[in-house]
């Protein structure tokens, strides 16, 4: 175990491992704690709801919202982090985060994520609107509390009601513009909240061990492998026509139906295919697939919703 | 003046100075993003008014 674990834990004896008192982080290391990969979807997330608002914004305002919320959605990575570090140490994939690896001490991290949780929090409220910074404050609430340390260590429906937390950027970034919500990025929300668990479950099946060592109840750790599989395979059946609602019921064009159908057909067949292979070789490279595809899955989904709204403002504007 | 008056200053390995360095300089450049960011959404959420402050 890292010198940065050692101490988290030890009972301050004056014979336990002291930290260093220089620090040994370098720049990348904080950015690392912000889990840059979820402010990514989070950023193209929060920009599709806000560009479903179909109202005008001023760019300076817009780039600046999605900063903020990226930033608090990378606030909400590092607390994460902070409280997981222990679990973090013990998990093959997760060893070499900035705390189990001791680059950045726990109270580093906890004081970083801190600052940015309510800097991004005002930083919205003052230059959109206070409902958008509660939603904020909710989501990062939410993550952190309810997620990491409460349903994470409770129950193998931790990502199921916590995948809510990775949902909710649309809506922030679509009350940023008009302070309310709407239907359209309530089917947003559900697309990433149904998405969420054939995504994460096919990659806790490959990784079942790290979280059975670290004592994580995932699914596969407590139901089992094949009740996994065939709890994918319902998800996947779920979120096909979850993804192509907002075509269904009229809020974005053909093309985005087409591709939702297209893409919804890949994720059943990938869970059907996952769930028909349950040994060796042939289901790990199911599980890797299932797992890759889901990310381009999300990804072509909310590029085409962004198409979709996009064409009808170019078009008003004389550009197409 | 007795040196004893003053403890003595850490010295960092080349390796420490490095690390240091690397985050005074991103730090530098997050405070000075910050700056300039806090200045254009002003300019962008008052425009024309942002000197107007009757008294």
């Amino acid at each position: 175990m890292s010198l940065a674990i050692d101490s988290l834990i030890s009972d301050g004896s004056a014979e336990s491992v002291k930290p260093s008192l220089v620090s040994q982080a370098m720049a990348k290391d904080y950015y690392e704690l912000l889990k840059p990969r979820v402010m990514q979807l989070v950023i193209f997330t929060a920009l599709v709801g806000m560009m479903t608002a179909r109202e005008p914004i001023n760019p300076v305002i817009g780039f600046a919202s999605i900063l903020a919320i990226a930033i608090g959605a990378g606030a909400s990575g590092c607390l994460n982090m902070w409280y997981d570090a222990t679990i973090d140490s013990l998990m093959e994939r997760t060893a070499k985060r900035p705390i189990p690896s001791g680059a950045i001490a726990p109270g580093e991290a906890l004081a970083f994520g801190m600052t940015l949780s309510v800097g991004s929090v005002l930083f919205l409220g003052l230059i959109t609107n206070w409902y958008a910074a509660a939603f904020l404050a909710f989501t990062i609430f939410f993550y952190v509390v309810v997620y990491t340390m409460w349903l994470k260590h409770w129950t193998a429906q931790n990502i199921v009601i916590g995948g809510a937390a990775g949902a909710f950027p649309p809506m922030i970034g679509y009350m940023t513009v008009t302070g309310s919500m709407n239907i359209e990025t309530l089917l947003q929300f559900l697309i990433i909240f149904i998405w969420t668990p054939p995504h994460f479950w096919a990659l806790a099946l490959v990784k079942s061990k790290d979280y059975a060592r670290a004592g994580v109840p995932m699914l596969p750790v407590v139901a089992g492998e094949i009740e996994t599989r065939r709890q994918i395979l319902i998800y996947a059946c779920v979120l096909m026509p979850i993804g192509m609602s907002p075509s269904l019921l009229g809020y974005v064009g053909p093309v985005y139906l087409a591709i939702s159908t297209i893409f919804g057909a890949v994720m059943v067949w990938l869970a059907y295919d996952l769930f028909r292979k349950r040994e060796g070789e042939p289901a790990l490279k199911a599980s890797y697939r299932l797992f890759g595809v889901s990310i381009i899955y999300l990804f072509v989904l909310f590029v085409a919703l962004l198409v979709e709204e996009i064409t009808p403002i170019l078009a008003w504007r004389n550009f197409l | 003046m007795n040196d004893e008056t003053y403890p003595t200053l850490a010295k960092l390995t080349p390796e420490e100075l490095a690390r240091q360095k690397s985050r005074s300089r991103a730090l530098g450049l997050v405070l000075g993003a910050l700056v300039v960011l806090f200045f254009v959404v002003t300019i962008a959420k008052l425009g024309g008014n942002v000197l107007n402050r009757p008294l």
